[in-house]
């Protein structure tokens, strides 16, 4: 399958990472690169069978429904590239 | 002193209880070694404070009569694990910065055993990679050379800084993470041993998120013994993570008696693949004779998916860490691109993860989020899930025909020049996981143990797949294969 540098804008674009134009070629050439080789599962015969969901079969174990962590705010935020008065701060996001 | 640091666990262990070294000796030993070590670039961060305070601490445990196997071996932690108040970038600009206020579990439960960290080691970024070239500190090197010739070889990936550490004695042992063959196929080209466990085993709480269905921590050792030893210490449940299995830990080293007779061993007929290394296949032979000899039954098997695991897990690796890898944007924790003047919060987020992961990871990420956008999600996901169970199906039906454990090469080729794989196209590096990647889509345990050296001089290794939550019996027939092949060469020292 190729894949030509519109979808691959618009794959860049849904992964929020900036690609500039003069390298979109280059990245379309890869991706029809590593979809040939994804294509080749079109060979096998997946009638009736379940796709996996989990690969040990296991039940997920519950536990009471009650605060058990909290009150870290200064950990939370420590590792912020720009943290204010107790927030995460970010670009405005709104006009 | 130095050869302190050469000692393996187990040897560290009985010396520390016999009163003959300290775990203060060992740890300067091992720090001695790292110093002189940098052309291997293996540890990234180095803790020698925290390394000699806990060395100090595992000496009065040990004084006072409470010495746990690992207490006061000094290990180095790959850099994928959250260790609190040190860094924990897992190889990546994007996490610049970033020190954990917490601990992952697999490291509390290190420590607690007394355990010693002497730094971080380098890896492949996000794990993401075979060569260890994706890591934003530089390539990783294998101490190992082909003879004579000063060509820098890789050390193998994502766990290649693991790899050098341990087989250039820097530490006695070290983690890994294994999402396609991370632990083993580095294992393999530096000449150590590396487990990974059955999925589920080790929690994966605090450990950054590759793909989460497949990622598994292990140990890489010096031998099976301490592989036994240093992976009963990662293993057991972990509330915090709710894919930890709630099964009892069994003693992994009183396992190993190296009696396998009457074990079924399957050699798996589609592993044989058109254009194999002549030396890998003969060597795989050899094992199969070594088992043999100690009394094991070889059989021919089929695992007739194997051909599609690759390709499988080239979509479910990439979907999954497009998902995980999304928590990168430049808000909570690690980069954080400058902006310009009306610059809003999408361009922050692009800039941010345009200078923030490396091609690679940026590859993974947009072939995970095309695989998973509308219109592709059943051609692609579905499908590839659906061959996963085939996959599973494969090994399934092979234990339930009696096979105890399966026996292939640990990968393709010796180690491989660092630079070497450049010009070829992702695909072909990807190609490096062909017979450790199926044993993660099935969740199952897969050791890699060195079996002997190419014409040029280098280690190769050889794998054995167990049945699920049987490491122990895995690593005995492990121990069996170590014992016969004898490996016990060390790279000449040159760093």
């Amino acid at each position: 399958m190729s894949i030509d540098t519109k979808t691959a804008a618009r794959v860049a674009k849904l992964a929020r990472i900036r690609v500039e134009d003069e390298a979109l070629p280059a990245l379309a050439h890869e991706f029809s690169a590593i979809l040939d080789f994804i294509e080749q599962l079109n060979e096998v015969d997946v009638d009736g069978v379940e796709p996996m969901v989990s690969v040990t079969p296991m039940q997920l174990k519950r536990r009471a429904d009650v605060v058990t962590d909290g009150n870290i705010q200064t950990q939370v935020l420590s590792n912020a590239p720009d943290a204010r008065e107790g927030f995460f701060a970010v670009p405005k996001v709104m006009e | 002193m130095s050869e302190l640091a050469k000692l393996t666990v187990a040897a560290a262990r009985d010396a520390l209880r016999a009163g003959d070294v300290t775990s203060v000796d060992l740890t300067e030993a091992c720090l001695g070694a790292i110093e002189t070590a940098g052309a291997l670039n293996a540890f990234v961060h180095k803790t020698p404070e925290i390394a000699l305070e806990q060395a100090r601490a595992a000496d009065a445990r040990i004084a006072a009569g409470d010495a746990p196997a690992l207490c006061g071996i000094p290990m180095g932690i790959k850099d994928l694990f959250c260790t609190k108040g040190v860094p924990s970038q897992a190889a990546s600009r994007i996490l610049e910065g970033f020190t954990p206020e917490y601990e992952s579990t697999v490291t509390s439960q290190l420590f607690e055993a007394g355990a010693v960290m002497l730094g971080k080691l380098n890896m492949d970024e996000f794990a993401m990679g075979s060569s260890n070239e994706t890591s934003c500190y530089g390539n990783a090197v294998n101490p190992w050379r082909r003879g004579n010739d000063t060509t820098a070889l890789t050390p193998g990936g994502s766990s290649g800084g693991s790899a050098a550490a341990v087989a250039a004695d820097l530490c006695l042992a070290a983690t890994g993470t294994d999402t396609g063959g991370s632990i083993r196929q580095p294992a393999a080209f530096a000449g150590i041993t590396g487990i990974k466990p059955t999925y589920g085993r080790c929690s994966r709480w605090g450990v950054v998120a590759f793909a989460s269905s497949l990622d598994q921590a292990g140990p890489m050792t010096k031998d099976v013994r301490d592989a036994a030893i240093v992976l009963q210490a990662m293993c057991g449940h972990d509330p915090k993570d709710s894919t930890s299995a709630d099964l009892p830990v069994p003693d992994f080293e009183a396992l190993l008696t190296g009696d396998i007779r009457g074990k079924v061993i399957g050699i798996p007929r589609e592993y044989r693949m058109d254009g194999m290394n002549d030396e890998i296949a003969a060597l795989w032979d050899e094992g199969a004779r070594m088992l043999a000899e100690a009394g094991a039954k070889i059989t021919d098997i089929s695992l007739p998916h194997t051909k599609y695991a690759l390709p499988a897990y080239y979509v479910i690796a990439p979907a999954e860490a497009s998902s995980n890898l999304a928590r990168y944007d430049g808000v909570r924790y690690g980069h954080r691109a400058a902006l310009s003047r009306g610059e809003g919060i999408n361009d922050m987020y692009e800039k941010t993860r345009a200078e923030g992961f490396g091609a690679e990871v940026q590859r993974r990420v947009m072939v995970g989020t095309y695989v998973l956008s509308a219109g592709f999600y059943d051609a692609y996901y579905n499908r590839a899930r659906k061959v996963r169970t085939l996959i599973k199906r494969d090994f399934e039906e092979a234990f339930a025909a009696g096979v105890d454990a399966i026996l292939t090469p640990a990968t393709p080729s010796a180690a491989f020049g660092l630079g070497e794989m450049q010009e070829a196209d992702p695909v072909q590096m990807y190609l490096n996981d062909v017979f450790t990647v199926t044993v993660n889509l099935a969740g199952l345990p897969g050791v890699s143990v060195p079996a002997g050296l190419d014409r040029q001089g280098l280690p190769l290794g050889l794998q054995l797949i167990g049945r699920p939550w049987e490491e122990g019996d895995l690593l005995n027939t492990a121990y069996a294969l170590e014992r016969a092949a004898g490996f016990s060469q060390k790279p000449a020292q040159w760093w």
